[in-house]
């Protein structure tokens, strides 16, 4: 069996909180570099142009990319021949929060969300999963919550149609508007039960976004079988754009650079749909050891 | 070429929705927490910590000053959230705020009632805004940490107006 330390889940852990932080995903601003190519519209454009240069700095200077270095939600993929010597949930909320310390990072966390009192780095969310194999995989997410406050969960029934599931994601984007920080990422999960749903609409947000030259949804929309999840997802993509949010709000083509779904077998006597939003600063960092 | 205004509100009442700025003067952090103790603070009279007659808002807590920076970190936050406690500032004499998204009805009409003004800062942008901000230093609620209320010095800070003293709102249906 093999054995990891913890303190190297710690030092990983730290490390991952300020590449998350600083470093935009090269996939997330690869999708807002070719937004910015294919925006039309003035402001849209230099809202996107703002973004761009914003992650520049960010990188270049190491500073956070957004103020709200958001709620550290960490996944963890444990390999079941490895035996962490240690406390795991210790090490992981020491690397948050020597992660954000380091990083000069917000303390957004209040230990007591009723009396709303000291803030802190700590009190990271966790999600383990026992896998197979002798790796482990740390996956760190900073949520900002001004998106978060946009997470949604309706509990259809089980002979709803496709079509009202549609209305329920694009109804989401409408109500959160130019608030959280368009354009967005729309994590939607679709079964399990009301907590799995709401899961799966977050962790679907760390899937690599597509980066396709010039305008090809309307061939790859063609080339996918109606019904199917990545039909539904271009589908729900062109729909949302066509609401002209925009980034910032103020119009334009781009409301949204992506929507992820992930679905999960499901009772026969209902059908959870959770949608949960990032803003344009989607931020996770990954690390295997 | 943008207009550069300064902090005088008198500066405010020319502009007009849609207009795009920069920004030159001094604005005070406060998001929600802040908000509530202000309120509360105002109410019962306390002794002033900052003049709100004639002030700016700046919905924002930013992250720690990294050494050798101003401060850290800066862009605004969802303004929705204030939206309670803004009619209130309002009759007491705040003249500005600057933030992200939609503003309520009732803040609406209070701008418009006592000719203020709401603007957008570059949302997510908190790396890009903190080069704008040439001094900060804090004025009250240390406890709250990154809630506490700070003075900015702000040179050409770029904003959008989005709702005039007029009540004319960017995102408005018309």
């Amino acid at each position: 069996m093999r054995v990891i330390d913890v303190k190297k889940i710690t030092e990983t852990v730290a490390n991952l909180c300020l590449k998350a932080n600083c470093s935009l995903r090269a996939d997330v601003l690869g999708r807002i570099k070719l937004a910015y190519k294919n925006e039309t519209d003035k402001k849209a454009k230099a809202a996107l142009k703002a973004i761009i240069k914003n992650a520049e700095i960010a990188r270049r200077e190491k500073l956070a990319i957004c103020q709200d270095t958001g709620l550290p939600v960490v996944f963890v993929e444990l390999g079941q021949d490895v035996m962490i010597k240690g406390d795991l949930r210790k090490a992981i909320n020491s690397g948050v929060v020597k992660g954000y310390k380091k990083g000069d990072f917000r303390e957004s966390i209040v230990c007591n969300p009723l009396a709303r009192k000291g803030s802190s780095y700590s009190g990271a969310v966790i999600h383990t999963d026992i896998v197979k194999g002798s790796k482990v995989k740390i996956i760190v997410m900073p949520k900002g919550f001004g998106c978060e406050n946009k997470s949604r969960l309706k509990m259809f029934l089980p002979t709803a149609g496709i079509e009202e599931i549609k209305e329920f994601v694009i109804e989401s984007v409408k109500l959160a508007g130019p608030d959280a920080c368009p354009p967005y990422v729309v994590g939607v999960g679709i079964g399990g039960g009301a907590e799995l749903a709401s899961l799966l609409a977050k962790k679907v947000l760390l899937r690599k976004l597509p980066i396709q030259k010039g305008d090809t949804l309307r061939s790859r929309v063609l080339s996918l079988r109606p019904g199917t999840v990545p039909f539904l997802e271009i589908e729900l993509l062109k729909a949302i754009n066509s609401l002209k949010i925009g980034p910032m709000g103020l119009g334009g083509k781009t409301t949204a650079l992506a929507v992820n779904i992930e679905t999960y077998p499901t009772h026969i006597a209902g059908l959870p749909v959770a949608v949960n939003l990032s803003c344009h600063a989607l931020r996770s960092a990954t690390a295997i050891l | 070429m943008k207009k550069e205004i300064k902090d005088q509100y008198n500066h405010f009442k020319s502009l007009t929705a849609g207009e795009e700025i920069k920004f030159s003067g001094i604005i005070y952090t406060a998001r929600d927490q802040a908000h509530k103790r202000l309120i509360n603070d105002l109410s019962k009279g306390k002794k002033r910590l900052f003049d709100i007659k004639g002030a700016v808002l700046y919905y924002c807590g930013p992250t720690k000053a990294p050494k050798g920076k101003v401060i850290g970190s800066c862009g605004p936050t969802t303004s929705s959230r204030m939206d309670e406690f803004t009619p209130f500032l309002l009759r007491k004499g705040l003249k500005g705020m600057i933030g992200k998204g939609r503003r309520s009805k009732e803040v609406i009409a209070a701008i418009k009632r006592y000719k203020a003004v709401y603007f957008l800062a570059p949302s997510g942008c908190g790396a890009l805004v903190s080069k704008y901000v040439k001094k900060a230093e804090p004025v009250a609620y240390a406890d709250l940490g990154p809630e506490q209320i700070l003075r900015l010095e702000v040179k050409c800070l770029p904003l959008i107006v989005a709702i005039d003293s007029k009540g004319k709102d960017i995102y408005g249906e018309d």
